[in-house]
């Protein structure tokens, strides 16, 4: 048995945007051992070098996007696709290091370590878009994985982040097992972990159909759990609400990003030939997805955790496109999250700029008469509440209308009239916030503080701006998602 | 020559037992213990069809490279899975998840 490695074929500039991050992420941590007590400057410029290594990223990855390349003998890829998420991760890293500055060195002070694990979380996230193969895609979503537990349980003295990070650590190992094991018996099924190898066995009908259906089914509970789809989403209130509103914000919008990207890819390139297996299971779930995220966030006192409900209801739009089985599902997709990323990012903001110390979370008495007290912060977080909510001109109306397109577009025409009924009954928790900090008195008048500062400013600027321009001019940027996914013989 | 029913009904006997401590233990560590064996279980079914397998020639080593990962990912998340039931033990003096129950809502 003879093995050659061709060096031709291991094409670094596919995953030249993830090393430029982890070569920053090295520069962090090497600031940060330089930082003594008697001078700690080292540690206080660790932010703006992760800052600068997300936009060197993106700088990196605008010059290798339009070549489409595959490396490690089709491993990974990067394809439009792939570029598209990585800008997402990028935003959303971007956004959550700038709510980070003054946040974290209140609870830990270990910054440097944030910022680097910050960092490699999102190295992991942009490998989930890229990876084309099921070792790739194990490998991807563990590197971001475990990061993120840590990240959670970040503020060691709180017994509520850490209880959040033992409760997703405990859920999320549990579920890569499941995850694993459905990787497993789809390679019995096929004799293949590529996903190109997959379609191929599969198109010509030499696949062991039973091996390969059990294995779809794992893997399917593998990603639900990571994009939180009703029943694997039992971990998301918990941790959205126990974990630093920061990392909260990042992880809702990359975790989300990065998993369903990795799900379309899997869905469509690897298994479009048993679409009939698996359509009508992801439509109930996404039905069901729905239902349980907007009746729930209707109860929910706590900011955080209405967010984190609405945060599933979300992951149910998404899956919509999905189980259309469409190619136009995977550009719907990505920019949703695009806009996505705007949106929750700047309520989360919002939120953290409310929530008292050490409390780390808001309830929704805090917003009450916040128009009055606070009119710049009621304002903003009203367009995030109106854009979530899928009001036009904003954001999220666009990315809602081509999800749903995408549901019709593969003839589930009940599942996108189903998605919108649930928009209508989501609008309403929306608006109940709005409500509250416009016609409702100030519940208590001494905690009247708002955290602001000049990083966390400039975050909600983009957020808004972000929501309001990409919903008045959608054109641009639906072109840049469009026919994004490199398919099967395509 | 031991066939490969007997390597894969060890697997799925290692997987149940891991699932079950999973789900009923209320002890984080052994909670813990219960993916690790789930995990190994996993890299037992994926040498077996490997060797086994009649989709695929064994000269390709998707399989082995697969459980190696496996391994080495096992390793990393018990790593941060103790680093963290430290963290917790340290704040609540308990590792019971019964008792971890100050997030609902």
């Amino acid at each position: 048995m003879e093995t050659t490695l061709d060096l031709s074929t291991l094409n670094l500039a596919v995953v030249l945007p993830e090393l430029t991050l982890i070569v920053f992420a090295i520069l962090v941590m090497a600031a940060d051992v330089f930082a003594t007590p008697k001078n700690p400057a080292p540690r206080q410029w660790t932010p703006w070098i992760a800052l600068a290594g997300v936009v060197a990223a993106a700088i990196v990855n605008l010059s290798v996007s339009g070549r489409e390349v595959t490396l490690f003998q089709g491993a990974a890829i990067l394809d439009k696709f792939a570029v598209g998420l990585n800008y997402i991760i990028l935003l959303a890293t971007g956004l959550g290091i700038l709510l980070s500055v003054k946040y974290i060195p209140r609870i830990n002070k270990q910054v440097g370590e944030y910022y680097a694990l910050t960092l490699l979380t999102a190295t992991g996230m942009m490998m989930m878009g890229a990876a084309l193969d099921l070792i790739t895609l194990f490998l991807a979503l563990e590197i971001f994985s475990l990061a993120l537990y840590i990240l959670s349980g970040l503020n060691r003295t709180s017994p509520r982040s850490t209880e959040a990070a033992i409760k997703y650590f405990l859920l999320g190992a549990f579920s890569s097992a499941f995850f694993a094991y459905g990787g497993a018996l789809i390679y019995a099924g096929t004799g293949t972990t590529q996903y190109y190898g997959i379609a191929q066995v599969t198109a010509a009908g030499l696949a062991n159909t039973p091996l390969l259906y059990a294995g779809i089914a794992l893997l399917v509970a593998g990603f639900g759990f990571k994009v939180s789809l009703v029943p694997f989403h039992s971990w998301t209130p918990d941790v959205y609400q126990g974990a630093p509103t920061p990392v909260t914000a990042f992880m809702s919008v990359g975790t989300k990003a990065a998993a369903f990207a990795a799900f379309f890819r899997v869905m469509l390139v690897a298994l479009p030939f048993s679409y009939g297996a698996w359509s009508m299971p992801l439509a109930l779930l996404a039905v069901i997805t729905m239902a349980v995220g907007n009746f729930a966030a209707l109860q929910q006192r706590s900011l955080k955790r209405m967010l984190a409900y609405s945060s599933i209801a979300h992951a149910g739009y998404i899956l919509t496109a999905l189980a259309g089985g469409a190619a136009e599902g995977a550009d719907a997709a990505l920019f949703y999250l695009f806009t996505y990323a705007f949106m929750n990012i700047g309520a989360f903001a919002v939120v953290m700029a409310l929530e008292e110390m050490g409390a780390e979370d808001a309830m929704q008495d805090r917003a009450k008469g916040l128009g009055k007290t606070h009119p710049i912060m009621a304002f903003l977080m009203a367009i995030f509440m109106f854009g979530l909510s899928g009001m036009p001109p904003l954001a999220g109306f666009y990315g809602k209308v081509l999800l749903f397109e995408a549901a019709v577009a593969g003839g589930m025409i009940w599942l996108a009239i189903a998605a919108v009924a649930f928009t209508a009954v989501g609008a309403v928790y929306y608006l109940r916030v709005i409500a509250n900090m416009y016609f409702a008195d100030p519940v208590d008048e001494s905690a009247d503080e708002v955290n602001r500062s000049l990083p966390l400013d400039v975050g909600l600027a983009i957020a808004v701006a972000g929501t309001i321009l990409v919903g008045v001019f959608p054109g641009f940027w639906m072109n840049a998602f469009q026919q994004s996914m490199a398919l099967f013989g395509g | 020559m031991v066939s490969q029913t007997w390597y894969l009904a060890l697997a799925a006997f290692v997987f149940s037992c891991g699932l079950y401590a999973a789900l009923t233990r209320r002890n984080a560590i052994a909670v813990l213990i219960g993916i690790e064996l789930m995990l190994n279980a996993v890299n037992i079914n994926l040498v077996t069809f490997w060797r086994y397998g009649s989709m695929a020639p064994m000269e390709q080593l998707s399989g082995q490279v697969f459980s190696l990962f496996v391994i080495a990912i096992a390793g990393a998340e018990a790593a941060v899975g103790l680093a963290l039931i430290i963290s917790v033990y340290r704040t609540r003096h308990t590792v019971n998840l019964d008792e971890l129950d100050m997030l609902k809502g």
